[in-house]
């Protein structure tokens, strides 16, 4: 035997354990002693008052007449609730938009699940008319006016709607943006400019307030339809964007190689081109659906009662005067949600489509 | 087109920009030019232009600053700052930032109490559901003088700091220029503010009645769309600042850590000129984006261009065509002032090649 072996010494105390990870992490230096301090300060000024707040002191259940506690008065928000989600919907009627939700997710399940082309097809086509009709009503179903809709689903119903149609034209433009055509060309780029250089605002505004002039005053224009409009010809010009960088990305090979396949303009887009580049914008289209999303608070503006415009027509109710505070957090957390869940998609999503070795 | 004549020869809207020669007969809460009831159209429009430019360049500072340090507080070695900035940043940019100007507004400012129980700090500064009031600076006739020293001041450290680079550059001493600067700046001011006997004068404002008077006035509708856009944006500049930063290679910093920089040293000599040509772009995109998210100011009556032009001026005069596309305008012009000084910047930053 040359060697004896040693029995492997356990690491330093100082480099292990609860104490140096104390010590690397939070008191590293002088300076980080004082903010981690100063931070813990922070925490104990803001979690225990909150916590108090929204749960220990709140009152959950009850009549307006029994609270006793000072934290959030939860029975408001459970007062409303059906007021938050559907609007002025009639109550007789909530199972038409609860069975339109639970049809979609069903036929993204089929849509996902098959290869049959024509059950494709009949998904993607069938899907916008069948909605429209459980919801609006029409084939026998009775007709909800849409000054009725509102809260949750009223900001649904745009925000998808708004995806939906925005995202061909947004295509379209990215593609004259990209043309060779001159006038193509600048007029993509002026009308992309142009709403992306303008607030959301005035373009609602211009929507609703100038789009009406344009058409015989007999034609009674939807109030919800106007804004749709505003937001879909805005949300275009930023999916333009997102797919022209989609575009960008592409190698100049691809678009070699469909030409000398001699493959006409719309096939090499089509086949060749826009699949591979929309698979990488995919990521930035969820981000853009966020924005979208938020955006539609700026419903209220112009009169429409989406989920944010549901605080305040709630609190003006004479029997609940005064329970914004609650309104404003419980529909924060709504949109908070939402938009955080998507987002943590979206980042899946990157990930997953990296493909390129960093 | 013809419907369009049609509809405003029905509805009795006059065209063409005429109205804007016509007196407003409304009063405006807050005006950094001169404006009563009887001014213009016209007028409105620039009261509202100058309410949007201060609500906007307000915003965007104090926005940089905070998205510097949440940005930078992401990346850094202390667990706990970098979770709290991570939560920060998470949490506000999933909120609507028109919700949030609501929340300050009809939740925050609107729970502050009267004047007469008003929040005091330094016994100068007031708070209350009638805004935030602050000491007004009246400048006296001496005050010329504090002025020339200062920009002599600033003379004097331009040609310091040129002198102090050839030097470094020549012989590699170095040169303590931002402490000196400083010194110069600080020192030279005081000694002439107090030598031409102090020309600035505080007007504090004062409890009279019911109210406060003198000094400024900050409005709570300022106030909270200040707060809103601010912090909703700082989300979206801190996370500019970290992706910045983190998309320097990791080489860079152990190759200038191997050459024995110091971390300070290497942030400021390695890391950062890099990352910060990454970091503007994208920031100044943000800026673009507070200033169009100030027109939200019409959700709480902030006396920007969309409440007063295209709200209380197109109400009266209903030349909904002319006013909304002057709106626009103004909106696409103050963004291309913004892209133009993001193209100048580019282009003074980027890499000097051979």
């Amino acid at each position: 035997m040359i060697y004896n072996t040693i029995q492997a010494k356990e690491a330093p105390s100082n480099t292990k354990g609860a104490i140096h990870w104390l010590k690397e992490n939070l008191f590293s230096s002088i300076l980080n002693s004082i903010l981690t301090i100063m931070a813990f300060y922070l925490l104990y000024m803001i979690i225990p008052p909150l916590i108090n707040w929204m749960i220990i002191d709140a009152t959950w259940s009850g009549s307006k007449e029994e609270i006793t506690k000072d934290g959030a008065r939860w029975i408001f928000i459970k007062e409303k609730f059906h007021h938050f989600v559907y609007g002025f919907y009639p109550e007789e009627f909530y199972y038409r938009p609860n069975l339109a939700l639970v049809l979609t997710f069903l036929y993204i399940y089929i849509f996902r699940k098959t290869n049959n082309k024509n059950i494709r097809y009949f998904i993607f086509f069938s899907y916008p008319i069948i909605i429209y009709t459980l919801v609006a009503g029409g084939f026998g179903l009775e007709h909800i006016e849409t000054h009725k809709w509102g809260g949750l689903l009223l900001t649904i119903v745009v925000a998808t709607v708004g995806i939906i149609v925005s995202f061909p034209i947004g295509i379209i433009l990215a593609l004259g943006r990209a043309s060779n055509m001159p006038i193509i060309r600048t007029l993509s780029t002026i009308y992309i400019e142009f709403f992306r250089g303008v607030p959301l605002i005035t373009i609602l505004f211009m929507s609703s307030v100038v789009l009406p002039l344009f058409f015989p005053s007999e034609l009674e224009f939807d109030k919800l339809l106007r804004a749709i409009i505003g937001i879909t010809l805005f949300q275009a010009a930023y999916i333009a964007e997102v797919v022209r960088g989609g575009l960008q990305a592409i190698p100049k090979g691809q678009y070699e190689a469909a030409d000398s396949l001699n493959l006409p303009y719309w096939k090499s887009m089509g086949f060749v081109i826009l699949p591979q580049a929309l698979k990488i914008s995919i990521p930035n289209i969820v981000g853009s659906f966020i924005s979208l999303f938020k955006d539609t608070t700026l419903l209220l503006i112009i009169g429409l009662f989406d989920l944010l415009a549901m605080v305040g027509l709630t609190s003006t109710d004479s029997n609940w005067l005064g329970f914004e505070t609650e309104g404003y957090v419980f529909v924060a957390l709504v949109y908070w949600a939402f938009c955080f869940s998507m987002s943590r998609y979206a980042k899946t999503l990157e990930v997953k489509f990296n493909t390129d070795n960093k | 087109m013809g419907n369009l004549f049609d509809n405003i020869e029905k509805r009795g809207i006059s065209v063409g920009f005429d109205f804007l020669n016509q007196e407003s007969g409304f009063g405006i809460a807050q005006t950094l030019v001169e404006y009563d009831e009887t001014s213009t159209h016209s007028k409105v429009f620039l009261v509202g232009i100058l309410n949007t430019i201060l609500v906007s360049v307000l915003g965007i500072i104090t926005a940089s600053i905070i998205g510097l340090f949440i940005g930078i507080g992401r990346l850094s070695s202390n667990w706990i700052i970098s979770k709290l900035s991570m939560i920060y940043v998470e949490l506000f940019r999933n909120i609507p930032i028109l919700l949030q100007i609501l929340f300050w507004y009809n939740v925050v400012l609107a729970s502050l109490s009267s004047p007469r129980q008003s929040l005091v700090f330094f016994e100068s500064v007031f708070l209350n559901n009638r805004g935030l009031y602050i000491p007004k600076p009246l400048l006296q006739d001496g005050f010329i003088f504090v002025a020339i020293s200062f920009v002599l001041a600033l003379v004097a450290i331009f040609y310091l700091s040129k002198w102090a680079k050839k030097r470094h550059d020549e012989t590699g001493v170095k040169f303590p220029i931002w402490t000196v600067s400083f010194g110069i700046i600080v020192f030279s001011t005081t000694i002439v503010y107090f030598l031409s006997g102090s020309p600035i004068e505080l007007e504090y404002s004062s409890l009279q009645g019911f109210n406060f008077v003198g000094g400024y006035n900050l409005l709570p509708e300022l106030l909270a769309l200040w707060f809103a856009l601010s912090i909703y944006t700082a989300t979206y500049i801190a996370e500019a600042v970290r992706a910045g930063i983190e998309a320097i290679n990791k080489g860079q910093s152990e190759a200038s850590l191997s050459l024995g920089l110091s971390k300070g040293l290497m942030l400021k000599k390695v890391i950062l000129p890099q990352a910060i040509r990454i970091i503007i772009p994208p920031i100044i995109n943000q800026y673009a984006n507070l200033i169009k998210n100030s027109s939200l100011a019409t959700a709480i009556g902030y006396p920007e261009l969309v409440t007063v032009f295209s709200g209380t001026s197109l109400n009266q005069v209903g030349q909904a065509i002319e006013i909304i596309l002057m709106t626009m305008a103004v909106y696409l012009i103050l963004n291309i002032i913004v892209s133009m000084i993001m193209n100048y910047i580019n282009a003074k930053m980027k890499i000097k090649e051979r």
